[in-house]
């Protein structure tokens, strides 16, 4: 390996500086009061998790996860999310009673990128989870809270797209019969590769009817009409159920008058094994990449509790993408003073900070080009040599 | 704009049975689109702007939004292996990966060497197969390198098998069936939902047709 050089960080890894800074904190404050609103709490948990509990619940590829070994030589990982530590927490401590519990996260999650390696290895999620509450009613809540949430943030353009893992679980394997079957379809799904899957579809021995059922399901993507199509296709009980889930998750948000950014995609799958029924991702046209996603998920179960809970993430670098250009960081002033009037100055700066205002204190000796530092503030105030005298 | 699909053009070999294809969907372009030395395209009354790109590059066009859509062979989607969608086999500039030396070779035992313009799909072929070889990457006249000793195999795209006759090679294993796809941004497949079903539509008619 080349020698670093001496300003540069580990692959993946940014400095924030003080205009993004502004930015993220912004956007990040409105979306947190919001969420903060509707009843939610914010917690923290470590950066640091044991590989086998929190690092292996958390469905991060391996090669993707930050590993490190603590003095017992037990291996550990850079939190790769923040729902399986959320999970942990959960089940250990607060859900001693049996009761929904709302939770919201704001925190830098760790992800090693193979390609590219400038993409962000760290970034920040925000997001909330509702815990120990089966109903679609919380599953609604969760999205009509992300669309809210998101619209205070400034965002305009954007979409949601909903699907249920366990409609193509019960539609691959109620036709295909084996999940070793089903799961040669599945992958085609997670890579998103419909040509090798329709090929696929095609070369097994199945009825005519059968297949075009397979292929079809490639279709269902659209707004309230799909859950008819839906229906057609699948016959079994628990492929029924999750269809009639999506459709009263649709009432759920349309009685929260959330409806307008709404869409089925039954072919949403998730490389997140945890997910066990409604799973989604949120679209802003102008960003190639989804900016927040979430679900319904059983992951407590990894910690011993048999609740399941649901949520959502955002990404805020994704977010501030997708937000585009947005009002910088409020202007600052500049209070110039020499020794003499040092006291003045003080004053002043604090009855300007009283009233919200950003001022600097300078010191006159402290700056060489006067013209040109003073020029980056909106105003500047000179407080120099003599006090005058009062006429 | 917010309504236009952009689409990324492979220059090149698939470009002219691409833009055919499109014709053929019912899609008007102009007719000096074929010898334009322009990168980007617009075609105002279709809502279509093109961008023309190394083939190798289309997937990551695509696979950052820039471009909605775009036209790639199968060999790129498996050496690049991006979160794109594969919508689409449209049927066009049909060839194959291969494995390919001189005649009568045997892979060197010692330090078995595949020089290639693609070393992802390379290495994993060869790593199915449960050998190790050194994978040399090589950005053109891949054929040369068993000429002159600096590989025993090459892996690379084969249409008529001339390039390789006329260089005294011969074709060793096939690897894989090429052709050209369809491919789409995850992004795009969802928000532009109706341009883009309609084009795959017309598209898959005309793929139909000419496969009949």
């Amino acid at each position: 390996m080349s020698r670093l050089f001496m300003f540069e960080k580990p692959l993946g890894m940014r400095d924030t500086l003080p205009e993004l800074y502004e930015k993220k904190h912004f956007v990040r404050s409105l979306m947190e009061e919001v969420i903060k609103q509707w009843g939610y709490t914010f917690i923290e948990t470590p950066t640091l998790e044991y590989y086998e509990t929190v690092g292996a619940a958390s469905a991060i590829l391996d090669q993707q996860l930050f590993k490190l070994l603590d003095r017992e030589g037990h291996t550990l990982v850079l939190r790769p999310d923040m729902t399986a530590p959320i999970a942990r927490v959960a089940a250990s401590k607060l859900l001693k009673d049996d009761f929904p519990l709302r939770i919201a996260y704001l925190a830098n999650v760790f992800r090693a990128q193979q390609r590219e390696g400038g993409r962000p290895a760290e970034f920040e999620q925000i997001g909330i989870e509702c815990i120990n509450d089966d109903t679609i009613s919380s599953d609604g809540e969760v999205i009509a809270l992300m669309v809210s949430s998101l619209k205070q943030a400034g965002l305009e353009h954007f979409q949601i797209s909903i699907g249920h893992i366990a409609f193509v679980q019960e539609l691959l394997l109620q036709i295909l019969g084996t999940e070793e079957r089903a799961n040669v379809l599945r992958k085609f799904l997670y890579e998103k590769n419909y040509v090798g899957y329709k090929e696929h579809v095609n070369s097994l021995a199945l009825s005519s009817i059968d297949k075009q059922r397979l292929l079809d399901f490639l279709d269902l993507r659209g707004g309230e009409e799909v859950i008819e199509k839906a229906l057609d296709i699948v016959e079994n009980e628990r492929g029924k159920e999750a269809i009639l889930q999506l459709k009263e998750l649709w009432d759920v948000v349309n009685d929260y008058g959330e409806q307008d950014q709404i869409k089925f995609d039954f072919t949403i799958v998730s490389h997140m094994s945890y997910y066990t029924g409604v799973l989604f991702e949120v679209y802003a046209g102008n960003v190639g990449f989804p900016i927040g996603n979430g679900g319904r998920y059983g992951l407590l179960e990894k910690f011993g509790k048999t609740a399941s809970a649901t949520g959502f993430a955002v990404r805020v670098d994704r977010l501030l993408e997708a937000l585009g250009e947005m009002k910088g960081a409020a202007p600052v002033q500049c209070i110039i003073f020499s020794q003499e009037r040092r006291k003045e100055a003080f004053k002043l700066a604090k009855t300007m900070h009283e009233k919200e205002i950003r001022v600097v204190l300078q010191d006159i000796n402290g700056v060489k080009n006067l013209d040109a530092y003073t020029h980056k503030f909106k105003n500047t105030t000179y407080l120099l040599g003599k006090e005058p005298a009062n006429d | 704009m917010t309504n236009w699909l952009t689409i990324a053009m492979p220059k090149g070999r698939i470009f002219e049975e691409a833009a055919e294809l499109l014709r053929k969907a019912g899609y008007k372009l102009p007719p000096e689109f074929d010898e334009n030395r322009k990168l980007i395209i617009d075609v105002e009354s279709e809502g279509l702007r093109f961008i023309l790109a190394k083939p190798m590059d289309v997937p990551t066009y695509v696979e950052h939004g820039v471009a909605d859509l775009g036209i790639a062979g199968k060999d790129v989607t498996l050496e690049e292996e991006r979160d794109v969608y594969e919508l689409l086999d449209l049927q066009i500039s049909h060839c194959y990966l291969a494995v390919a030396g001189m005649p009568g070779t045997n892979m060197n035992d010692v330090a078995p060497k595949v020089a290639t313009k693609y070393p992802n799909v390379a290495a994993a072929y060869f790593r199915e197969q449960g050998e190790q070889v050194e994978i040399i990457k090589l950005n053109g006249s891949i054929e040369l390198a068993p000429m002159i000793g600096l590989s025993d195999r090459i892996v690379d795209i084969v249409s008529t098998g001339r390039t390789l006759v006329e260089n005294g090679l011969v074709e060793y294993e096939r690897i894989i069936d090429v052709t050209s796809r369809l491919i789409v941004n995850p992004v795009s497949y969802r928000i532009k939902d109706e341009p883009i079903s309609e084009l795959v539509a017309r598209l898959s008619k005309v793929v139909a047709w000419e496969g009949r």
